[in-house]
């Protein structure tokens, strides 16, 4: 059991990175099941493309400073984030025409930004991650985004869960419809920039919506999803550090194929709507 | 007046689909509204809800709250969540965003359930519901909205006879509890036996009263002559204009 505990227990960075994983998937993953449910998985990948411009911004300006680049990245991904929500509420364009102009917009903004300054080494902690290296301060930041996020949901809870089941009819009965989802939205930017500081802005997205889609196959509640969901990943944050650890592995990719491996599971033996329960069915009941 | 409808005309694309229509619903009458694809029906009870802005005219409301049974619900049929939670949405004026719900609520739900035949059913997934099942469940949430005004359209469209006719005993019971019904229906024989009053549309109101002497068929005739037409270069209505 050594080459379990021994590089958590004897190594500062590896708890860091830990600590810093486990608040990252506590926070993302019940996210990432409520753009499931919401059908909106790809929204979170064209979430992360659009923080890019901000994070360089705040590169520009500050150098690799955890403080502006978080700023830059919240600040780009809330403004397409309104945007995107607004043209969809008040004109005929559909939520997912209105996302990809401002998130292809804002993405080639970022591209622009990050090649003025030339090509850095640094960029590349953006893109993918320094999960091995988090400070107090960056563990601090993930903290706060997580208890942010739990606090939130659990205030929104019934709307949000409304938002998505009949959206219709929510907004016949109340005012909720608009800010429960443009409230939601923030969190799905908040969470992946408390991401990238860890797993990088492309790997982010994988540490919310791969939990979220393995869990369907195993709950058929809500409650149920958000449990397994948040297993998962824990699962996979440790075995992901692992085999980096024992590896020698990039440790962000290495996390989201842990996740990737307990998808692919659950997809061929989860209990509910998998593909060994649609071709070795259960004996079906009386009634 | 339960609802107090002058000169509204509702419309896409500046085409009006309800033309300059004045209407008058007395508190507790339970009305149908007949008329040919088309005419207008949907677009009126979208208008009452608010969901689509009047291009003219006025919408007074004389009761506090409506509910709406729309014909193609947006409901996310896949969505884990059980059929007793689901139901239970139709306490929201009651609970809002954060009340509590309930042993009291509980036992609301399970009578919703139990009054559109549904008794047991709470702990099933949405998701294995037949369709006939899913329109008794959006009747139990209508049933605990507890609403003066009730707006249903094609609420009984490709139901088999038991549960059209159950859930016509649902409307009745609300008509006799003294709350306003609005029903968009296509079942002339059964708008003649079940409805006091009838509203035949096509566009503009062909006749408004009571049922047989709206159901003529002179007036039917009258309504399916009445074009659908969709004229890209009709003129800015005058009376619109003026």
């Amino acid at each position: 059991m050594s080459w379990l505990v021994d590089p958590f227990a004897d190594f500062a960075f590896m708890q860091r990175a830990l600590l810093g994983c486990l608040a990252i998937s506590l926070g993302a993953t019940p996210v990432g099941v409520f753009l499931l449910l919401r059908r909106m998985s790809l929204t979170g990948d064209a979430m992360a493309h659009a923080i890019l411009p901000g994070a360089a911004v705040g590169y520009l300006v500050a150098g690799l400073n955890l403080g502006a680049m978080t700023i830059g990245g919240v600040v780009a991904g809330l403004v397409v984030a309104i945007l995107t929500g607004a043209v969809a509420r008040f004109t005929a364009l559909r939520e997912d025409a209105s996302l990809a102009a401002f998130y292809l917009i804002s993405l080639a903004l970022g591209v622009l930004l990050v090649s003025l300054k030339g090509s850095n080494v640094d960029l590349m902690h953006v893109l993918f991650g320094t999960v091995l290296a988090l400070d107090n301060a960056a563990l601090t930041l993930l903290c706060a985004i997580t208890t942010f996020t739990l606090v939130t949901l659990a205030l929104v809870f019934r709307p949000l869960v409304l938002e998505c089941a009949d959206p219709r009819f929510l907004a016949s009965v109340s005012r909720w419809s608009g800010p429960v989802h443009f409230l939601f939205l923030g969190l799905v930017v908040l969470n992946l920039v408390a991401g990238f500081q860890a797993l990088g802005t492309l790997m982010a997205v994988g540490i919310m919506i791969l939990p979220a889609a393995a869990a369907r196959f195993w709950a058929t509640s809500i409650g149920g999803m958000l449990a397994v969901a948040a297993t998962v990943a824990a699962v996979s944050n440790v075995a992901g550090l692992l085999a980096s650890y024992h590896a020698g592995l990039p440790s962000g990719p290495a996390i989201i194929l842990a996740a990737g491996t307990l998808y692919l599971l659950s997809l061929a033996f989860g209990p509910s709507g998998s593909l060994a329960a649609r071709y070795w069915p259960r004996a079906h009941l009386e009634a | 007046m339960a609802l107090r409808i002058r000169d509204l005309t509702l419309g896409y694309d500046r085409h009006p689909a309800v033309h300059h229509l004045d209407l008058d619903l007395a508190p507790g009458s339970l009305t149908a509204v007949v008329g040919p694809n088309g005419a207008g029906k949907s677009t009126l009870l979208k208008g009452l809800t608010g969901e689509l802005v009047p291009l003219e005219g006025r919408i007074d409301r004389g009761v506090a709250r409506l509910a709406y049974l729309p014909q193609l619900s947006e409901v996310d049929r896949s969505f884990p969540i059980a059929v007793g939670a689901f139901v239970a949405m139709g306490l929201w004026h009651r609970v809002g965003a954060f009340g509590r719900v309930g042993g009291k609520d509980a036992a609301r739900v399970a009578e919703a359930l139990a009054a559109v035949g549904l008794t047991g059913f709470a702990r099933r997934p949405i998701s294995a519901l037949s369709g006939g099942q899913v329109q008794r469940v959006m009747f139990a949430r209508l049933l605990l909205q507890d609403a003066e005004l009730i707006l249903l359209d094609e609420p009984f469209t490709a139901l088999d006879t038991k549960t059209a006719a159950d859930l016509l005993a649902v409307v009745q019971l609300w008509h006799g509890e003294g709350r306003t019904v609005l029903a968009v229906l296509h079942d002339i024989e059964a708008v003649r036996r079940h409805f006091p009053e009838t509203l035949l549309l096509a566009r503009e109101k062909v006749a408004h009263g009571a049922t047989g002497t709206v159901l003529t068929a002179e007036n039917l005739f009258r309504a399916r002559q009445m074009s659908e037409a969709f004229d890209d270069r009709a003129n800015v209505c005058v009376k619109g204009a003026a």
